[in-house]
């Protein structure tokens, strides 16, 4: 009961950012409380206080201290949780790979993205282009390995397989495949759901984020 | 460590990235051999070493692949030399703190100096210079609890965030001046502007900080690259 006080996580459903940290707390076994923020119209006065620089979730309170910015949480859970499921491998190189592709994929996937269902013309169509570009890369980093550091699911696994919750999305408003642009990076989503019940349990439906992108656009203001 | 020929650096010789990682292999008394980068003209090494993003720096160790982006490659040398000069400190709320500020630093408050040279309308510069004020409020904030009064985030001695910042102190001052600016204002964010007089005249530093005329040529292929908004 103490334990579980110690723990909360201010979060909001859609965002694969938040989703990374359940991920990652549920791969720890780690009890905690969680929040739902209402994150687009009423940001808590918790949320601002706890993260006054970004006011942006997912925030971490561990014992009261804030920890802020997805990769760096989850990083931080890996390391206070060393004992269980590690996360990211302990030999340095290795390590320095895994986080230059999570920096990748913090840096493109989701501004890119973001552009596939807010914006149109030309700039719709380069982003388009970049954003299949960031998968075709992906999907050669993972090559024919079940995961990306190989047989053990990890640090790049967690930040990426968040975003399959919006393939949907991103297919619907981006008109492209992933089945044929990418069929091995949707082969290791599909392993990652089977395998991970930290991946099941978390991710939401596909069609559920569909819609939840219609009322983005909506609230937007974009036409279809 | 071993052979010092083990580790090379590409770089350029302007580029506060590069000195960042320059600043905190100097800190390690990490021998390695500097290969100076044309950006105009990217040599093979360089466009095979970092294929994805094709930039600057990019750490050569030995005969393992490459490492590229100068916050993972500081993060390596702190792992593979934990013993001599650590960057990162130890607790882990401290690491994450450390890591928030690095982020913050690089994605928000850095680009704004990229903005401000781009942006030739009046308007649209004033806009940047006070986003400018109240990124360097932050930090000044962030700097206060870090350093806990002694002379830089990381205490009496050098620490991460010194290495992530204090790169940027020449680049900055360049820009100021082209821009009637002045980011480290003594008045506005007196302990941040003793801070970046400070970690300036570190030696680790100091020997990779890029002279006037290498700063004002790299602004000239800029200009040219990556020119100002219309």
């Amino acid at each position: 009961m103490a334990e579980q006080q110690q723990l909360v996580l201010l979060d909001f459903w859609a965002s694969m950012f938040c989703m990374r940290v359940r991920i990652a707390l549920a791969e720890k076994g780690i009890p905690y409380e969680f929040t739902e923020e209402d994150f687009l119209n009423n940001k808590s006065q918790l949320l601002l206080d706890m993260n006054p620089v970004h006011k942006k979730i997912p925030v971490l309170i561990h014992n009261g201290k804030p920890i802020c910015e997805s990769s760096i949480i989850v990083q931080y859970i890996d390391e206070v949780w060393n004992h269980k499921a590690p996360l990211l491998p302990s030999d340095p190189y290795a390590k320095a790979h895994a986080r230059f592709w999570a920096d990748f994929i913090d840096k493109k996937l989701y501004q890119i993205g973001r552009n596939l269902y807010t914006t149109k013309g030309e700039e719709h169509e380069a982003s388009r282009t970049e954003f299949l570009e960031c998968f075709k890369l992906l999907e050669a980093e993972l090559g024919d390995k079940s995961y990306f550091a190989g047989e053990t699911f990890g640090y790049v696994d967690v930040s990426l397989i968040p975003f399959y919750s919006w393939f949907q999305a991103y297919e619907t408003y981006g008109n492209f495949n992933f089945e044929h642009e990418c069929p091995k990076l949707v082969a290791w989503a599909k392993r990652c759901i089977k395998n991970k019940e930290s991946v099941s349990k978390t991710l939401p439906e596909l069609p559920k984020v569909y819609d939840f992108v219609q009322h983005l656009r909506k609230q937007y203001g974009i036409n279809d | 460590m071993g052979n010092e020929s083990e580790i090379r650096l590409l770089g350029t010789a302007a580029s506060p990235f590069v000195n960042r990682v320059q600043f905190a292999l100097n800190l390690k008394s990490i021998k390695y051999e500097y290969i100076e980068e044309y950006l105009a003209r990217k040599s093979e090494l360089l466009l095979t070493s970092n294929p994805v993003h094709k930039k600057v720096p990019v750490l050569l160790h030995a005969n393992k692949p490459p490492i590229c982006e100068s916050q993972i490659i500081i993060e390596y040398l702190d792992e593979i030399q934990p013993d001599l000069f650590q960057l990162l400190p130890s607790a882990s709320l401290d690491r994450a703190n450390c890591r928030f500020w690095a982020a913050y630093i690089d994605n928000k408050f850095f680009p704004l100096y990229e903005e401000l040279r781009r942006t030739t309308k009046k308007a649209g510069q004033e806009a940047i210079k006070e986003q400018m004020i109240e990124a360097t409020k932050l930090l000044e904030e962030a700097f206060v609890k870090s350093s806990n009064g002694k002379a830089y985030f990381g205490g009496d001695q050098v620490g991460y965030l010194d290495v992530v910042l204090g790169c940027f102190v020449r680049w900055i001052k360049h820009v100021d001046e082209l821009n009637d600016f002045n980011t480290f204002d003594e008045v506005r964010v007196p302990e941040l502007a003793k801070w970046a007089k400070n970690v300036s005249s570190h030696e680790a530093l100091k020997s990779v900080t890029p002279g006037v005329e290498t700063l004002v040529s790299f602004f000239g292929l800029l200009h040219i690259y990556k020119p100002p908004y219309q």
